[in-house]
């Protein structure tokens, strides 16, 4: 905020860092200790306190060495922005409620200009649909590959998530034939195909499968000796929580791990599978693993829907249920997802807590009546 | 994930063990008609009878309880089929020329079915015509020659050749060719014409070196076949069908292809005789069809009968299936429904008797057996006490209803005597008594319910070996149905020749498919029942041991309530008649409700306790109490985007034939088009190879068959089909109060649970109750995975299905556990989930399809007894899956306990027709006419026992002839057990077979099927077999894929074996 401030932050940054802060029309200049920069939660106080907004909620952009805007939310990316704030830290403070969140996340230097004038200047961008693209916290996951570690390369385990009806899983299976290098030589076995995409569906989004890609698991379960229908029954039955082992058909895009020697991925075309993979962990047996997030609904008299929870051991947790669990528990099922791959959706990560409660409300308004003669 | 690898790892021992003795796996006996028969047989001396199949089974009837089958390796049709009199040996005629050689057999401590040898006719191609040698190909008849243990076996070209009945080896040298025989025959009949093949072959029972020969022509040689002369020469000039030697050898009569019968008299005259004595065509004098086959039998009162089967006049009854008996002056046209297959008749047979003196005629039909006392006059039909057509009208529905109390079951035994024509004493004329029936006297009376498409339901004593047909209940007497066909009929029945008598009760044409009956409940304590039809109808019944004449109470019931926009585009309601109607003794109806709109009944439950009766359809259920005649309730379940269940069956059809239509226009289209480059392509190579390239499999891989893999949605067609009703006694708004509940489940995956609030006045019977039931909606659950639920039922503190109604306050059962907290389970096509009450939270469950990737089709709760300790038993829930498959899992844990591979996936009726027993038994459709029982429980097994006094000597030497094992894997049904008494020719028993008689009966014979009914509930969930789309769906895979099935079945079925091995 004043001159000294800055020669200190010119002079090596060794203790302080300086900070720029602008909300509205408003400027505000600090300085914080850049080797104890604190919590986010003390961050965001002091700079309700700086520019006196003590009660506003309000969100916190800073741009990054490439002139982005990028957002502080949370202790990581303030951290992340103290540390390579050079010299100065800009810091973008908005009205939650006027909040142009479209500002967030442009990466391209020509369009800095534009972003910095679009945040400066918020009437300007009035006219231009509002793309809501939700807080990292609201973000879920839509598909992960999973277990790349225990798979061969050839093979990639899949899992789709699949909240809410709104959007479909989208994809086709057929019967097909799977060559297979057996101690006999190359044998033509039967196998099952992913046959065709729907445009749009969330097979298709996450772009981890195509067409013609081997079906080789279901949740843990192979396939082979399995007829379509069986195999099809199966998907749907696991279609909230599938996960689906595939051999994909182009097979360039595999990662080499340093682990496996470049002859062992000939090897993983043999029929031999269950050698390369090891028998599916626990927790993708379903009906096993006590973690899935399928929940029944239940609507007592009184009229007020909630999901089912699993029966607890004690008395006393029987009353804690009362409460509407709508957490979803991928993170339970006893594995760390091992490559998340987070596609923000389209249509934002905003609604699709929405979409979950969605069914829940819709049959309440359906069968919450009753019709007594 | 410990408890998880510890369920992997350990099998546990102890309960691998407990396992053993609860489970097992048993096709026992296979109930109603053989499916296609195709021969007949009657062992005089032993009094059994064989009826041979299409499919190449072998079964064999004796008194009631005594049978037992076999199977042909090759499922080649049984043409012909001989007893060796009082031998217990059956030698067998396929149409691939083969000749099989069957005998009961000692085995292992018990008895089989078992095929001893086999003869495959050599074929020499060369030799044929062209040399003038003999071939024997096509076998066209077979005649057991009593002396020397021969078979002579005529054939098409004429010849007859002899074959050793022991080894089934070929006699050569002893050959009869046709040359030989022309020999003896004038030249003038001869006129260069072959004979054609052998029609017939007789043998006499008082000189068994001769045979009568019947060649097709129409000659008829007596020949010697130890002097290897001709006797006697007949010579017919009308192509011969059958031929029938008279028993005291004096006269012959044959039939011929124009529908005429000849006597020739074979002792007086001159040889050879030119002219029969007598030739009429009895239907004649128009153009008559061929009579196929002609009896001969005599009486001592002097006036015999013939007996024939064909010969109507060609153009007026040329479509009838008849068979005549003729006495004297009296002929009745026996006119049946089905095809005759073949006749006998029941007669002495001893050679010092000097008349036939026929008691009994047995006419094989296609679908069914009839026979008829020829003592007493007027011929009347014997009830048969087995081989019931069951499929009389097609099976739309079947129950099962075990441990009946004895006093229904006199009831119900009563009325069923009332209703039909004959005495009580039928029974004992019943001709067919060979063997004995060794099973004990079932302990407990199982009822079989089979609902049909022509609106009856038929009560059957399923409790033994023997389906024997107790009563007919028929609803369509309550309905005006559109065609009054009787009248037609009446005015056939007017011309009084020929002399036609309606015969057997096949009759598989409906009245109306409206009046099918889709589900069938009985209460067996207060005999009260509910049958529930195709059109809406819900009928509730009471038994009453008198006539009476009565209205029947008519109210409807509007499940849509109100919803708007739907149109039902189905059939009309069935229109009751009104004003009083009179009801013969047996089930009366009591009152009838009509759902709105009128679609078939999906699923119906009678709580006869409370007076309720709970009925849904795919729009709906609703609850009717018949006590005060008053609806108590109508719930509409149709989401509202489901617009397929509203129009009716109707538009789906027309559908379908839609989707028909477009894919004959496809074929059509790629027929023209190929057609088309034919005339193009002016080279006939180029047309080959196109025709090569239509036909060859690229061609069918441009369509492959693809599945969409969607989870299932709220608005998902016909989402609203009830499924499944349920009545339980338990806790449902908190844990201090139990009551009357009902549930509901619907295909889309929801339950609704109602609080019922029963006044009390009803507990005391017949007072009509003053306030009225109410029903308050206490929960809904929704299913996530949205499978239809298949079943629901509540356990007790203990984990125990409660008991039916009345059942614990009369103290047939044990009290449900009212202090432990209840649960309820609720089978889903997918998974099984037991829920905790009055709190619904999950308490555990098995996701089926997600593990097997197969989906449930029939669930039930039932009891299994141990083999091993008298006391012991568990409650488990079975359950069928579409592939065919029936899972055992423990309740409420459940745990998966074993599995067995049942029914083929392709057999999508058998698998619809499902029906467990509470004691770990069941039921399936194998045919359209025969249930195949079947048992998972170790204790309770129900098969045939008996035993047969056979006699045929017992060399050692025949033993090396043996040419194979028997198949005992591949045959159809299980293995029945047959104690033989085998007695030697000088008369002393065989030692090993006396031991054998005095073993002791298996296990399962000691500790029959009584098991305690206090232990269990009757839970048959859903029984019925209605078929889904997914049915159809599972069926239409492509060959290869069933292929694969059928050889994972295989697989599945070594590994169930191997489950068994002790």
């Amino acid at each position: 905020m004043n001159r000294g401030h800055r020669h200190g932050a010119g002079s090596g940054c060794l203790g302080t860092m300086e900070v720029k802060s602008k909300f509205g029309a408003e400027f505000r200049r600090f300085s914080l200790e850049r080797s104890k920069p604190g919590k986010f939660e003390e961050f965001y106080g002091l700079l309700q306190h700086v520019h006196k907004i003590p009660n506003v909620d309000v969100l916190v952009g800073y741009a990054d060495i490439h002139g982005d805007l990028l957002p502080i939310n949370n202790d990581d990316n303030y951290h992340k922005a103290v540390s390579t704030a050079n010299p100065l830290l800009r810091i973008f403070i908005q009205k939650k409620e006027e909040a142009d969140y479209s500002a967030f996340g442009t990466d391209t230097l020509i369009k800095k200009k534009n972003v910095l004038t679009n945040v400066l200047r918020p009437d300007n961008h009035r006219k231009k649909p509002h793309i809501v693209i939700s807080l990292p916290q609201d973000f879920r996951p839509v598909s992960s590959i999973i277990d790349v570690d225990i798979l061969p390369e050839t093979h990639r385990r899949v899992r789709l998530y699949k909240y809410g009806t709104e959007k479909p899983l989208g994809f086709y299976i057929r019967d097909g034939a799977s060559v297979r290098v057996t101690p006999h030589g190359l044998e033509k076995v039967p196998g099952i195909f992913i046959s065709r995409l729907v445009p749009g569906g969330l097979a298709q989004s996450t772009g981890l499968l195509a067409v013609n890609d081997e079906v080789l698991e279901v949740n843990g379960i192979e396939v082979s000796g399995k007829s379509l229908d069986q195999v099809t029954d199966m998907m749907i039955a696991n279609s909230r929580n599938l996960i689906i082992t595939v051999r994909p058909a182009n097979q360039r895009n595999n990662v080499v791990r340093n682990s496996r020697t470049s002859g062992s991925s000939g090897q993983s075309t043999d029929t031999s599978l269950p050698s390369c993979a090891p028998p599916p962990e626990p927790s993708l047996e379903p009906g096993e693993d006590d973690s899935d997030e399928e929940e029944d609904i239940v609507i007592e008299d009184s009229g007020e829907p909630r999901q089912i929870p699993r029966a607890a051991p004690s008395a006393e947790s029987l009353q804690s249920l009362s409460q509407v669990e709508l957490s979803f528990e991928y993170g339970q099922n006893g594995f760390i997802p091992a490559n998340e791959v987070s596609l923000p959706p389209v249509a934002g990560g905003a609604h699709t807590e929405f979409e979950t409660r969605a069914p829940d409300q819709k049959l309440l308004e359906e069968d919450g009546t009753v019709i007594t003669l | 994930m410990m408890k998880f690898r510890f369920r992997r790892q350990g099998a546990d021992p102890q309960r691998e063990k407990l396992k053993q003795e609860l489970f097992a796996f048993h096709k026992t006996v296979e109930h109603g008609f053989p499916n296609q028969p195709s021969a007949l047989a009657f062992d005089p001396e032993l009094r059994i009878m064989a009826i041979g199949t299409r499919s190449g089974a072998v079964k064999i009837y004796g008194a009631p309880g005594v049978e037992f089958t076999g199977l042909h390796r090759d499922a080649a049709t049984v043409t012909q089929m001989h007893f060796l009199p009082g031998q217990g040996r059956v030698l067998t005629l396929l149409d691939d020329d083969s000749l099989h050689l069957w005998e009961i057999v000692h085995h292992d401590g018990c008895a089989h079915l078992e095929e001893a040898l086999h003869f495959q006719a050599p074929s020499r191609p060369g030799f044929d015509g062209a040399s003038g040698l003999p071939s024997l190909a096509h076998i066209t008849v077979v005649l057991l020659v009593a002396v020397g243990d021969m078979a002579a076996l005529g054939t098409e070209g004429g010849s007859i050749f002899f074959l050793d009945v022991p080894t089934l080896t070929l006699l050569e040298g002893q050959t009869l060719g046709p040359d030989e025989v022309l020999r003896s025959v004038p030249d003038d009949y001869r006129c260069g014409k072959a004979l054609g093949p052998v029609e017939s072959l007789q043998g006499h029972l008082r000189d068994p070196t001769k045979i009568l020969i019947g060649y097709s022509r129409g000659l008829l040689v007596i020949w010697n076949q130890a002097a290897r002369c001709a006797e006697r020469i007949f010579l017919g000039n009308q192509q011969l069908e059958s031929v029938c030697w008279e028993r005291s050898g004096h006269t012959v009569v044959s039939s011929h292809s124009d529908g005429s019968y000849a006597i020739w008299a074979a002792d007086t005259g001159d040889s050879p005789t030119v002219q029969p004595t007598v030739a009429t065509t009895p239907y004649g004098p128009f153009p008559c069809k061929a009579i196929n086959k002609v009896l001969w039998r005599s009486c001592a009162s002097g006036e015999h009968f013939v007996i024939f089967s064909g010969g109507m006049p060609r153009a007026s009854y040329g479509d009838r299936h008849c068979v005549s008996v003729l006495q004297a002056e009296t002929l009745v046209t026996l006119d049946f429904t089905s095809r005759v297959i073949d006749f006998f008749t029941v007669h002495s047979t001893r050679p010092e008797d000097e008349f036939d003196e026929p008691q009994a005629l047995a006419v094989l039909l296609e679908e069914e057996l009839v026979v008829l006392d020829l003592q007493t006059p007027g011929w009347p039909a014997v009830p048969a006490p087995y081989l019931a057509p069951l499929h009389s009208s097609a099976i739309t529905c079947s129950a099962h209803v075990a441990n009946v109390p004895a006093k229904l079951w006199a009831r119900i035994v009563s009325a069923g005597e009332q209703q039909s024509p004959q005495p009580a004493s039928g029974a004992s004329s019943w001709p067919i008594t060979g063997g004995r029936n060794l099973a004990q006297e079932p302990s407990q009376r199982g009822l079989l319910l089979t609902g049909h498409e022509d609106g009856t339901v038929r009560f059957w004593d399923a409790s033994g070996v023997a389906l024997r047909p107790l009563y007919k209940l028929s609803t369509a007497g309550l309905f005006q149905t559109d065609c009054e066909h009787a009248d037609s009929l009446a005015q056939a029945a007017e011309d009084d020749w020929p002399p036609f008598r309606k015969v057997g009760c096949f009759d598989p044409y409906s009245d109306d498919p409206r009046l099918g009956v889709q589900k069938v409940a009985l209460c067996k304590y207060t005999a009260q029942m509910v049958v529930a039809g195709t059109a809406g109808q819900v009928l509730v019944l009471e038994l009453s041991d008198t006539p009476a004449e009565q209205a029947v109470g008519v109210a409807s019931l509007d499940l849509l309530q109100d919803r708007e926009g739907f149109t039902w585009k189905g059939h009309e309601r069935l229109s009751p008649r009104l004003g009083p109607l009179p009801w013969p003794a047996g089930f009366q109806p009591r009152a009838l409700i009509q759902c709105l709109p009128p679609a078939a009944v999906t699923a119906v439950t009678l709580h006869a306790e409370w007076g309720l009766v709970a009925f849904g359809t795919s729009h709906g259920f609703g609850l009717f109490d018949y006590l005060r005649r008053s609806p108590v309730l109508a719930r509409c379940t149709l989401h509202p985007s489901d617009s397929l269940a509203m129009e009716g069956p109707l538009s789906r059809v027309k559908s379908l034939k839609k989707s028909l239509r477009q894919s004959f226009r496809r074929i059509r289209k790629s027929r023209a088009s190929g057609k088309k480059r034919m005339v193009t392509g002016s080279k006939l190579q180029e047309a080959n190879a196109q025709l090569a390239e239509q036909a060859g499999p690229q061609d069918v891989e441009v369509t492959p068959v693809q599945r969409r893999i969607e989870p299932r949605s709220a608005d998902d067609s016909l989402s609203g089909v009830v499924r499944c009703l349920y009545f339980a006694d338990t806790f449902l708004r908190d844990a201090a109060h139990h009551g009357p509940t009902m549930w509901a489940g619907t295909n889309s995956g929801s339950v609704f649970a109602y609080a019922l609030e029963v006044p009390a006045a009803v507990a005391g019977g017949e007072k009509r109750p003053e306030r009225a039931v109410e029903a308050v909606l206490g929960k809904e659950v929704q299913l996530m995975h949205r499978a239809p639920v298949v079943a629901i039922a509540v356990l007790d503190g203990r984990g125990r299905p409660l008991p039916e109604p009345y059942e614990a306050s009369r103290d047939l059962a044990q009290a449900p556990d009212m202090q432990g907290g209840h649960a309820v389970l609720i089978a889903s096509e997918e998974q099984f989930k037991v829920f905790t009450l009055p709190k619904v939270s999950a308490k555990t469950k098995f996701k089926l399809t997600a593990h097997e990737g197969c989906r449930v089709r029939k669930v039930a709760l039932a009891t299994f007894a141990s083999v091993a300790c008298e006391d012991y038993a568990e409650t488990c829930l079975a359950c069928l899956t579409n592939l065919g498959d029936v899972h055992v899992f423990s309740v409420p844990g459940l745990r998966p306990q074993v599995h067995y591979a049942c029914i083929r996936k392709e057999d999508i009726s058998g698998i619809a027709s499902c029906v467990f027993t509470r004691h770990g038994q069941g039921f399936y459709l194998i045919s359209p006419s025969e249930f195949e029982r079947f048992s998972l429980s170790a204790r309770n097994i129900t098969e045939p026992l008996c035993s047969l006094d056979v006699r045929w000597p017992r060399d050692a030497t025949r033993v090396s002839h043996r040419s194979r094992e028997s198949p005992k894997l591949s045959q159809a049904n299980g293995t029945p057990g047959i104690i033989l008494a085998p007695q030697s020719r000088d008369g002393s028993p065989d030692p090993i077979c006396k031991e054998a008689d005095t073993l002791e009966p298996p296990e399962a014979m000691l500790s029959p099927m009584s098991i305690d009914s206090a232990t269990s509930a009757d839970t048959t969930l859903d029984t019925t077999g209605d078929m889904t789309v997914e049915d159809v769906k599972d069926f239409l895979g492509s060959s290869e894929e069933s292929e694969k099935n059928l050889r994972n079945l295989s697989e599945e079925e070594a590994r169930a074996c191997a489950i068994l091995i002790k």
